[in-house]
């Protein structure tokens, strides 16, 4: 830790942080966990999703992307916030067609994980979008179901930062932008089931499928089987 | 809920797999103590088709795949003081919302029948048409989940729900006491 360190506080706790960390940088060092979807350990951040906004002296923040700052007061868990994040779930759910008892994803996704953790078992109140998307089955050992993609834009970072391919990329834009393959289909691509891409952390829900593989742990036993997310400790 | 007579429950299974009726008995032995408190109303339970009086609490698997699914869910809704959609087909469509959307197509029921009926090489139809006898209640154009049809109270997540979330739900709400789910007891599958 550098001699310039500072504090501020989260939730009224004491969080050490230096200079360009941010604020969820500073928080996981610290050991607080703060609801995230689009940011993950070893990518750059995105500030995409917007589940990890915490209130930073008053101003709504992506605790992912904004600086920590000596003495700013930041509230996380408050009903406020998780009201909001479970609103912001719940539109992810309704954009895509999440089925999750069909889904192999289930017990292991982040975005179910997350519905949990936030308590999303109310009606819906946004409309379904039920959209059709196709699913592309075309590579030996990687299926994609873009019904479940997020837009997390996990894949892209990590296929252009990590593998440095650029499999991964956004088409369209607004509501209507979308994860895309770089070809026809993936087959026609350089993905490779060694691709970071492609390997079980990045893609938090069940759209990047790795064959052969979905049923390998039954249901039950999975990740978030065993606890909240965001409550497992330092193993992951 | 008074306590000087037994509540009254209802269930019924509309466009659902009966999975979670199965899931009402893995209560297991907790039956027992249950039923010293309710008596079960229209159920396919026991086989009663009508309600016989007004019911303190319904409990409806599946959602609407046709017709006679929301008559259904409208009598349970008029007879039943706290309706509850039980597991993710009661809830948001499950397993037969499939074709709501994942079928490529603009007309996704016309497909799916197609499929079914018709054009997969596994179907045997002589007749070669898609079922049509007026005793067939009238599909819907897609798979609605209950609380799009009627007022839900309350719901029961799972696929299915374990029995320990339904029989926990069920004394709290006798007790007058529901307070929520506890987080780590969610589950989606
Ligand atoms: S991706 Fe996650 S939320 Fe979506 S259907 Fe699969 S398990 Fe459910
Ligand atoms: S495919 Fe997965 S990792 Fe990529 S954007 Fe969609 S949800 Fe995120
Ligand atoms: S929720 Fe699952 S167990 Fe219940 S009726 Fe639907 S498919 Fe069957
Ligand atoms: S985790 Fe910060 S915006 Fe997605």
């Amino acid at each position: 830790m550098s001699g310039d360190s500072f504090t501020f506080t989260i939730d009224g706790v004491e969080v050490t942080a230096t200079p360009g960390q941010t604020i969820m940088e500073a928080a996981d060092a610290a050991g607080i966990y703060i609801p995230r979807l689009c940011d993950v350990e070893g990518l750059r951040h995105q500030g995409g999703c917007r589940v990890c906004t915490v209130k930073a002296s008053g101003r709504s923040a992506a605790a992912c992307t904004q600086p920590a700052a000596p003495d700013l007061v930041v509230d996380n868990e408050t009903d406020h916030l998780n009201t909001m994040r479970r609103h912001l779930v719940e539109m992810l759910f309704q954009e895509g067609n999440h089925l999750c008892p069909v889904c192999e994803a289930s017990g292991n996704c982040e975005l179910q994980a997350m519905a949990y953790r936030l308590e999303m078992v109310e009606p819906f109140r946004f409309p379904g979008l039920e959209p059709c998307r196709p699913v592309d089955a075309s590579h030996p050992d990687i299926a994609l179901d873009t019904n479940r993609c997020i837009s997390c834009g996990r894949c892209i970072r990590a296929s252009a930062d990590v593998d440095g391919k650029g499999i991964f990329g956004y088409v369209g834009r607004g509501i209507h932008r979308r994860v895309a393959v770089n070809g026809s289909d993936l087959a026609h691509t350089d993905a490779d089931i060694n691709d970071h891409a492609v390997s079980r952390q990045v893609c938090p829900v069940g759209c990047i499928i790795r064959k052969r593989e979905g049923f390998s742990i039954p249901i039950g036993e999975r990740e978030y089987d065993h606890g909240l997310i965001g409550d497992e400790g330092d193993s992951e | 809920m008074s306590t000087d007579r037994k509540a009254r429950i209802a269930t019924v299974s509309l466009a659902g797999c009966f999975g979670c009726h199965m899931a009402i008995l893995d209560m297991d032995e907790r039956l027992i103590d249950l039923m010293a408190r309710v008596e079960f109303d229209r159920s396919p339970l026991n086989d009663l088709k009508r309600f016989t009086g007004r019911c303190d609490i319904g409990i409806v698997e599946g959602g609407c795949c046709n017709e006679e699914n929301v008559h259904t869910l409208q009598e349970f809704r008029r007879n039943c003081d706290v309706l509850v959609a039980l597991g993710q087909c009661a809830i948001m469509g499950g397993l037969p919302a499939m074709r709501n959307a994942i079928m490529h197509s603009d007309d996704p029921l016309r497909d799916c029948l197609d499929e079914a009926y018709l054009s997969s090489p596994y179907t045997r139809n002589l007749t070669n048409t898609v079922p049509n006898d007026p005793v067939l209640p009238l599909l819907l154009d897609r798979v609605y989940p209950c609380s799009e049809v009627v007022e839900i109270d309350l719901q029961i997540p799972g696929c299915a729900p374990s029995g320990d979330i339904i029989h926990d739900t069920l004394i709290a709400l006798l007790d007058g006491k529901f307070r929520g789910f506890e987080r780590t007891e969610l589950r989606f599958d």
